[in-house]
């Protein structure tokens, strides 16, 4: 029984750091729909959503009940497994990212702090469960898996996510999806080489494609934020990102006026919804990526002069610190929203392939001689 | 234990799939049994501590040249039930090919079983991203330069084929070059 309990540990640890982490994600997902509403009501000169709980915070919620007890319709000549599958790979690809999300520096000694207050409780063949516990979690890390190549594996992943979208326009049997589909297809396609490429500057600095490796580097190098050197990768990034997760002025994909609703044209009820977080969740992804890779991720400079290093308030202020600049970036994308009009097709393409592809090449070889110049 | 277990789920799921990706008629549900091989691959590769290699494997295969592939599936939108009757002689070279294989297949299991086992090290960093790098561009630099040049020669002949332009005005480019 003992070594059973002890053996389960860690699954359990992970079980509910995965809990904490999905749950508290999608709960800022949820906000983040309820603060577009918003915001985008005061650019347009209305008031937004105030009716359900006071200033409408509930909306996130009267909005997921409505998904779930709305009509469920399938088109009839659609392909049904993809048609179901696709929504499925869409939501999946944008929420397995998360497990590599660094939401903070280590902590040393998180509940040591509690053990002189706590009884000893004698439980799975320890005399004081709470000691073993606190030894336990020591150096604890405030990520879920730490990879050795975090960057290529949100690359990665992100680049499946197109699946969801192309295989949603070809399933639904219907001319606008298909075509919002194809577009979505090559606009991702396209933009994810530039931002390949912008990434490239920001690894060669930091010499590692691990997302802590970079943050630990940026905090030791002369600029302490790579946004400084890397300016041109960061506007490169920014512009990608904003074409990989199909918003606006890159929302082709589902571009109302040209093509109903894209690729979502004939999903209904919850199949639009996972959709819907789907895209969410893919902006804070990529909102992420641009703090970690450019803004120091949780690392805020001169804040060991005030905490020391690996404890809990340390830990604290960096994660709120890091939630601020994401929150900030989805404010951007928000913000964008609400004043930019929308790039025609042959626009976009050009656009990717003429000025940002070889800009992002031109930084990288830059970067390149600069690095070799430092390192001799 | 759970290595074995992972093992041979994901060695099945791989065969499985890419038993679908020949059985299937509709090309787009064989692109698909692609991807499943391409991914159960790629966890495999992830028990043998090769992270690089199992994220390149997504990034490059099911990221890349699939999406690609299903492009084209979807611009072509093929008929769906075609006669299979035209080009029996293929079912031939196919079912030989298919022989060879199998006969490489078991090949490779002989010679895994005749070799020596020797203890893996464990803390050894031959998968990782550095060592690969290292590897790469010491070591290995001439092959890499070789494929490098050799996919450039691809592109370029890709992009030369959808090239407008009427013969006599490339004519005309080569005569120019030459007098310049």
């Amino acid at each position: 029984m003992e070594s059973v309990i002890k053996t389960a540990f860690p699954f359990i640890v992970y079980s509910v750091a995965i809990l904490l982490a999905f749950q508290g994600v999608l709960m800022i997902v949820a906000y983040t729909v309820l603060g577009e509403r918003k915001i985008l009501g005061w650019i347009q000169g209305r008031i937004g959503p105030n009716r359900v709980g006071p200033w409408g915070v509930l909306q996130p919620f009267a909005d997921l009940f409505k998904f779930i007890l709305k009509e469920d319709i399938a088109p009839d000549k659609s392909t049904k497994v993809v048609f179901y599958m696709a929504p499925l790979v869409a939501l999946t690809c944008a929420l397995l990212p998360i497990v590599v999300y660094p939401f903070g520096p280590p902590i040393e000694d998180p509940i040591g702090w509690l053990v002189p207050y706590l009884p000893a409780i004698p439980f799975a063949g320890e005399t004081n469960f709470v000691a073993w516990l606190a030894e336990q979690a020591k150096g604890m890390r405030l990520t879920i898996a730490r990879l050795d190549v975090g960057v290529l594996y949100v690359l990665g992943i992100t680049s499946v996510g197109v699946y969801g979208i192309a295989l949603a326009g070809w399933s639904s049997n219907n001319k606008y999806s298909l075509m919002g589909g194809l577009r979505s297809s090559a606009q991702m396609i396209s933009y994810e080489l530039a931002m390949g490429a912008s990434i490239i500057g920001v690894v060669m600095l930091a010499g590692s494609l691990d997302l802590h490796e970079i943050i630990w580097a940026q905090g030791h190098s002369t600029f302490k934020w790579y946004i400084v050197p890397q300016f041109v990768g960061f506007v490169v990034f920014l512009i990608s990102a904003f074409a990989e997760t199909n918003r606006v002025p890159f929302d082709l994909p589902e571009a109302e006026t040209e093509l109903v609703a894209g690729f979502h044209t004939e999903y209904s009820a919850l199949k639009f919804a996972l959709f819907f977080m789907a895209e969410y969740v893919n902006m804070f992804t990529v909102s992420v990526m641009v703090v970690t890779l450019f803004l120091g991720g949780w690392y805020i400079p001169g804040l060991t002069h005030i905490f020391e290093y690996g404890s809990i308030p340390y830990a604290l202020v960096s994660h709120v610190g890091f939630l601020l600049k994401i929150f900030f970036f989805l404010f951007l994308y928000i913000w964008v929203r609400g004043t930019l009009p929308r790039f025609r097709f042959d626009q976009l393409m050009s656009f990717g392939w003429k000025f940002l592809l070889p800009v992002a090449i031109g930084n990288v070889i830059v970067t390149t001689i600069v690095v070799y110049f430092m390192n001799r | 234990m759970v290595t074995t277990v992972l093992f041979f789920l994901l060695a099945g799921l791989a065969i499985s799939c890419a038993g679908l990706t020949v059985y299937y008629r509709n090309p787009l549900y064989s692109a698909l049994s692609l991807i499943g091989v391409f991914i159960s691959l790629s966890v495999l590769y992830l028990t043998l501590a090769a992270p690089f290699i199992a994220i390149t494997q997504i990034l490059v295969y099911a990221g890349a040249i699939m999406v690609l592939v299903i492009f084209v599936i979807m611009l072509l939108n093929l008929d769906e039930e075609k006669p299979l009757n035209r080009l029996r002689h293929l079912y031939a070279i196919g079912g030989g090919l298919g022989l060879a294989m199998l006969a490489q297949a078991f090949f490779i299991f002989y010679a895994v079983l005749k070799t020596p086992k020797h203890v893996v090290d464990t803390e050894s960093n031959v998968g990782s991203t550095m060592s690969i790098g290292t590897h790469m561009y010491t070591e290995y630099l001439l092959p890499v330069e070789i494929v490098g040049v050799m996919l450039l020669m691809a592109i370029i002949g890709a992009v030369m084929l959808v090239r407008k332009d009427t013969n006599a005005s490339i004519e005309a480019a080569a005569e120019k070059e030459t007098n310049d």
